[in-house]
């Protein structure tokens, strides 16, 4: 069959295909989303989005005990959510194959830290393979399955952004069809209570002590011997940047990161004279190297943060390079809240009124920034609430009348939830405000179970944030339109004064997703505009500051009336009002 | 071949994802070996987009590195000047002359600056068209990567007909036509001289 030029994650789906799987469950994380939506596209799959990667993996794992296959999707951060399972589903293995796949981000493309997951990994004593192009990626998802079968575990393929969104040509093979495998009551392997739990982590040592020796032998390591001047252990897409920063150089390109094969690294770095090892992130290679006595170099000279690059990892080596003609003093092209997008209003509303408020992760966190800089905090999904309600134990109900929380309807669902209940349980007096646009946006809008939609985009039960936040045990609850400025300002003003938990839907589809609602550009009339500023206040791209007037651009406008609301001078209307 | 690196820049949602592909379907309709390294997630929406493509006999990294573009092909002007460190010395740029103000200058902050295209002239090959008016001429004012590529084309001095077929695989079938209008549009702009 002829190649196929492959995303990353596209040639993973392609693999876990081919190794017959059964069931994906995930939740969406860049750089891991599109995993699972290239997975849907295959009919023998089923696929869903979780409500939170912890869930995820719980699926998984019933999946495998029931004796199918089964692949859990995330990203780096995900993978914290999904650690209470995945650390003791380490010690109860696996039926049918069980498979995380996990993106790491460094240099943070578009993430709150740059945590290595090959250290979860250590942890939670998890076999761990890294692909370095889409033809590893699809022969790794895949070689990942019969390893969590034979050996009796669940399995890591950890990508980076570089490989999860890199295309590159991949070969494709046919699907298998394993059978579903006998469900067998075994509490023994499947009921952890300490009794069981310590006999099953005699297993997983042993296990791991054994794949440790078998690997040295797996094709997924390869010794790539030239001048034993220089050799250096690398994987993933560390490997690809050795390869073009250090032609002449020896290589151990390792596949398997988790246990490291470690007769083979000692075989190779008894043949070289000078040992480097290159990899992204922590020193998770190079510390266990050194910890058995071999002499190398790594961290020292990468440092930890950041990205490696062919170029980074020529000039450590001393070695010329290409002159670089850079231009100076180009203004800065940051990320920006679309024309039309549902979170403007609130967050403008917010800046007036002066209130602190604690963010979370999503479009919405933008609201940090130029002009609007609503946002005090960001730290993970769903801190919002807690760290809210934390502001309130440590200041006082004064203060919590003059705070909100901000959370997406998506990242309310994945862990607002549990927030919301512990405030109301504990007296907070904290106001939630939930800017609900009926999708995942940043990720590239994902169904959500707000949303009433599944992720073959067929309708499903929906969950209704206001009866949630009833059930929770909230007693003020109001729902307003997101472009409705008065009302928001009504509600903000009101329910943060309560001291008891309230909370405020502030509702409006991603103006991405919502083309119903698009209008004619609006104008801005030269001879009413006092060029005061307030509509500038808004951050919207589509309104411009000229010298005398602002300018609305009509190619990015789409007539969400945001700015008509803001200006004094009725100087903004559609273009017909205007003659 | 030897190696060629070519650099994609643009502001999110300007299309330069879809350029990629159809080089990559080029390269691989040419038996080469291809890397097409992509930017998702937070930087799409309306930040600056980088997309490499690397086309050879053997790629390794997905990157092009600092100095070692053949050719950067630019969405906007400013996004031209940000890509220039990627260019090699005696490489080329192609730029659609159309200027889109990044937040900064929309909000007054800071001024769009002033003779970029000058002042990238002076420092390297500069090819500068008005590919918007020229995708708008072809009917489709999103088809500005289409009319980039056809400039390329000519600038490579490449297998036309590759191209196309290139484009027929990567693009649905609908907009085939107004594409490879576009793409026409570009090329002529090469061969009046």
């Amino acid at each position: 069959m002829a190649k196929q030029l492959m995303l990353g994650n596209e040639a993973i789906a392609r693999g876990v295909w081919e190794a017959g799987l059964k069931v994906v469950s995930s939740y969406p994380g860049t750089p891991s989303t599109e995993i699972t939506e290239y997975c849907s596209k295959y009919p023998e799959i089923y696929c869903e989005w979780a409500s939170n990667e912890k869930v995820a993996a719980e699926v998984c794992a019933g999946v495998s005990v029931g004796g199918a296959r089964a692949l859990c999707c995330m990203k780096h951060v995900g993978l914290n959510v999904a650690a209470d399972p995945l650390y003791t589903a380490s010690y109860t293995g696996v039926n049918g194959g069980f498979v995380v796949v996990v993106a790491d981000d460094p240099g943070m493309h578009s993430s709150q830290n740059e945590q290595d997951s090959r250290i979860h990994a250590r942890g939670a004593q998890l076999p761990l393979l890294e692909p370095a192009d889409s033809q590893e990626c699809k022969d790794f998802a895949k070689l990942a399955f019969d390893i969590s079968e034979q050996y009796d575990t669940p399995v890591i393929v950890r990508t980076t952004t570089r490989i999860a969104h890199a295309r590159s040509l991949v070969e494709l093979g046919e699907r298998q069809e394993p059978a579903l495998k006998d469900y067998v009551k075994d509490p023994m392997k499947y009921v952890m209570m300490p009794g069981m739990a310590r006999q099953r982590h005699k297993v997983v040592e042993s296990r791991m002590d054994k794949m440790a020796q078998d690997a040295c032998d797996w094709p997924v390591n390869r010794v790539e011997m030239n001048d034993k001047k220089i050799g250096v252990i690398c994987s993933g897409i560390a490997y690809q940047y050795v390869k073009d920063a250090l032609p002449e150089a020896s290589v151990l390109k390792l596949g398997i990161i988790n246990p490291l094969p470690r007769a083979l690294i000692e075989r190779f770095a008894a043949q070289v004279e000078k040992l480097y090892v290159f990899e992204e992130l922590e020193p998770v290679i190079e510390e266990q190297v050194a910890s058995w006595g071999i002499a190398c170099e790594g961290k020292r000279l990468t440092g930890r943060q950041g990205e490696l690059s062919a170029r980074k990892i020529a000039a450590i080596m001393g070695k010329e390079l290409p002159e670089v003609n850079a231009v100076e003093d180009i203004p800065a092209r940051p990320p920006v809240m679309c024309p039309g997008c549902p979170h403007r209003g609130p967050y403008t509303v917010i800046h007036k009124l002066g209130l602190h408020a604690t963010g979370d992760i999503g479009c919405y966190t933008m609201g940090a920034l130029k002009p609007l800089e609503s946002i005090d905090t960001c730290l993970c999904m769903g801190a919002s609430i807690g760290m809210s309600h934390g502001l309130d134990k440590a200041r006082g109900k004064e203060f919590a009348k003059k705070t909100v929380a901000v959370i997406g309807d998506s990242t309310f669902i994945h862990s607002g939830i549990t927030g919301l209940v512990s405030a109301v349980y504990n007296r907070s007096h904290i106001t939630v405000m939930i800017l609900d646009n009926s999708t995942t946006g940043m990720t590239g809008h994902q169904p959500n179970p707000a949303t009433g939609y599944d992720i073959y985009g067929q309708q499903t039960a929906q969950v209704s944030l206001e009866k949630m936040c009833e059930a929770c045990g909230c007693e003020h609850i109001v729902t307003v339109d997101a472009f409705d400025m008065k009302g928001l300002e009504k509600a903000l003003r009101e329910e943060t004064q309560r001291e008891a938990v309230s909370v405020i839907i502030a509702r409006r589809p991603c103006a991405l997703l919502d083309k119903k609602s698009k209008k004619a550009p609006l104008v801005s009339d030269a001879s009413k505009c006092k060029n005061c500023g307030a509509c500038m206040k808004l951050g919207c791209p589509a309104i411009e500051k000229r010298e005398k007037h602002v300018f609305i651009n009509p190619a990015l406008c789409v007539g969400c009336g945001l700015c008509v609301q803001t200006c004094k001078f009725s100087a903004i209307g559609k273009a017909g009002d205007q003659a | 071949m030897k190696q060629m690196d070519i650099v994609l820049v643009g502001v999110g949602g300007q299309g330069t994802l879809l350029a990629s592909r159809i080089l990559g379907a080029l390269a691989m309709d040419l038996n080469y070996d291809v890397k097409v390294s992509e930017v998702h997630g937070m930087a799409q929406r309306g930040g600056s987009v980088v997309t490499y493509v690397r086309i050879g006999d053997k790629v390794n990294s997905p990157l092009v590195e600092a100095g070692s573009a053949d050719y950067v092909l630019a969405f906007e002007q400013l996004e031209a000047a940000r890509a220039m460190e990627y260019l090699k010395k005696g490489g080329c740029v192609i730029v659609n002359s159309q200027k889109i103000s990044p937040m900064p200058v929309v909000t007054g902050a800071t001024a769009y600056p002033e003779g970029l295209l000058e002042r990238l002239s002076e420092a390297c090959d500069v090819v500068a068209l008005d590919a918007y008016g020229l995708a708008e001429q072809a009917g489709e004012a999103r088809a500005v990567n289409l009319v980039l590529l056809g400039v390329l084309c000519a600038r490579m001095d490449s297998d036309k007909a590759a191209w196309l077929r290139a484009i027929e695989s990567c693009v649905p079938a609908r907009f085939v036509e107004v594409n490879k209008k576009a793409f026409e549009l570009g090329y002529q702009t090469q061969q009046k001289q």
